[in-house]
């Protein structure tokens, strides 16, 4: 202290160890924790199913749904419904992914089409697109064509208004730096945006996979004879809570499947970050 | 070749910016431009390089680039404006891709660049791996590897440490000495304007205009000379006497906004 006297300080010569105060807050995770406690759920659950603390009909043991699964799998039907499901995803998050992309761009990059696109990406992002599935039934007739049609428009919105955000984050002063080197305005999307606005895009991937798997379920519960929606609103008509649940599993597969190619793409495109 | 700032007068809606600014920066010179914060030195920069449009007046050019420039005028950015997408080579190599040049001449131009600054070793490195000072490095080669007649330069050591500031000056100080190359050097720092500049372009607080144009007695090679210093300092006090309560005034009005 400033204000004590010289001999006082003197006298003060025990010291003690500042104490830590900054643990915590910080944004990681225990590296088996979660693989921990899920099996602990998954234990838990079995023992409750086996023991016969809750009935299999509402909850079946989860050795219960692995072993429908399997017969699903040996059956061959497992197959059936996967890849028609599969088919109708592909083709439909390709070409929602495509358009938005295209759009998307075009938004980012032209104030006539940012003036057109914007108003209608507001006026009809907004309206759950299964809700279209019946008035696409009656253009496109009853086939794959409307189920593939409605993933792809849940896609396309989505997808565009990642690609226009990605493209207005690409930093100005990137964008600049190449107009003073006169750099073509092809070049600069190509060298510039595109990579600027990558990050934004593949976190959009990541939405339009989750919205492509929602709506092939709900689209194939509303009319479909094979595919996961499909065999999962049959077994639970059939009280079947086995199968329902190996759908459920299926799909829960699916879309960690998915994150994990989404999260691959990000680790190669995207390791300058 | 020759940079004429030819009476520019520059507005953001109803802020006036810049008003009747005219200067002609010679082919080889260098010119600092300085003033309190806000003057618009940047907006003046940005102008004198055709990223910005005035509102009136014009920046003009006059007799013809180096036969081997491929941008004549070329920005040195204060926050480096690297690709992090693309390694130190290829942010040098960017500005060449869409040249009419075969790989082999680009690729002698990338060298010769990396060479100059000292960045021949760090080719394969990303932005992100690199310090502030090293990043500018890789701005500064970005722009030598077009060969351009005038360097356009905002604030390029701001970002830097004091240590990094140092050795980069010293590196601008050699890229210049030669007189090749000129050079439009915008800065808050008086000492780096002394330091590089032939003159030394002062602007008034916003609208910014030309309080006057002290030109610098000495040669740069002189400048880094010990009996030099005293006659330095003395013309870095006579600019900050120029702007020292403009600048005030400045820093107040910032406060209020």
């Amino acid at each position: 202290m400033l204000d004590r006297a010289p001999a006082e300080i003197a006298k003060d010569t025990a010291t003690r160890r500042v104490r830590f105060r900054g643990a915590g807050f910080v944004p990681a995770s225990s590296r088996f924790g979660g693989w921990i406690a899920l099996a602990l759920v998954i234990a838990i659950w079995e023992a409750a199913g086996t023991t016969g603390l809750v009935n299999p009909l509402f909850l079946p043991a989860p050795s219960a749904i692995a072993r429908a699964i399997y017969q699903l799998a040996v059956s061959g039907a497992l197959w059936q419904h996967v890849s028609a499901s599969l088919l109708r995803i592909g083709v439909g998050w390709l070409l929602g992914t495509a358009a938005g992309i295209a759009v998307g761009f075009a938004i980012g990059l032209s104030r006539l089409a940012r003036g057109v696109g914007i108003t209608f990406i507001s006026a009809l992002f907004p309206i759950p697109k299964i809700a279209l599935l019946p008035l696409l039934i009656l253009w496109l007739g009853i086939g794959e064509e409307p189920k593939i049609a409605t993933i792809a428009l849940g896609v396309f919105f989505s997808t565009a208004i990642s690609v226009y955000s990605g493209v207005d984050a690409v930093p100005r002063n990137l964008i600049r730096m190449a107009q003073s080197f006169n750099v073509p305005f092809a070049t600069i999307v190509r060298k510039v945006i595109w990579p600027g606005a990558l990050p934004a895009i593949l976190a959009g991937f990541r939405i339009t996979a989750s919205v492509a798997l929602l709506l092939v379920v709900s689209a194939e519960m509303i009319g479909a004879q094979y595919g996961i929606g499909a065999f999962v609103l049959q077994a639970g008509n059939l009280m079947q809570t086995d199968q329902l649940l190996a759908g459920v599993v299926i799909l829960s597969v699916f879309g960690l499947m998915v994150g994990k190619v989404i999260g691959w793409l990000e680790t190669r495109l995207l390791h300058w970050r | 070749m020759d940079l004429i700032a030819n009476h520019i007068t520059h507005r953001f809606d109803d802020l006036a910016v810049l008003d009747d600014v005219s200067f002609t920066v010679s082919a080889g010179e260098v010119v600092a431009i300085v003033g309190p914060s806000g003057c618009g030195k940047s907006t003046l920069l940005s102008i004198l390089g055709g990223l910005l449009q005035p509102t009136s007046g014009a920046a003009e050019l006059r007799g013809a680039p180096p036969a081997d420039s491929l941008n004549p005028l070329t920005f040195v950015f204060q926050d480096f404006a690297l690709l992090p997408w693309a390694t130190v080579e290829e942010n040098v190599e960017f500005p060449l891709l869409h040249a009419q040049l075969t790989a082999a001449q680009r690729r002698a131009l990338v060298e010769d660049a990396l060479r100059r600054t000292g960045l021949t070793d760090f080719r394969t490195t990303y932005p992100k791996q690199l310090s502030g000072g090293m990043r500018q490095r890789v701005g500064i080669s970005r722009a030598l590897a077009v060969k351009p007649a005038i360097l356009l330069m905002d604030e390029p050591l701001s970002a830097l440490d004091s240590q990094t500031r140092e050795l980069l000056m010293e590196d601008f100080v050699r890229l210049l000495a030669d007189g090749g190359m000129g050079a439009v050097y915008v800065t808050h720092n008086l000492e780096e304007a002394a330091r590089l500049a032939d003159r030394i372009v002062v602007l008034s607080r916003r609208p910014g205009r030309i309080r006057e144009v002290v030109a610098v007695p000495m040669t740069r090679a002189a400048r880094a000379e010990v009996a030099a210093r005293e006659r330095l300092l003395a013309l870095q006090n006579q600019i900050w006497s120029l702007i020292r309560n403009e600048a005030i005034d400045a820093e107040r009005e910032v406060q209020h906004a």
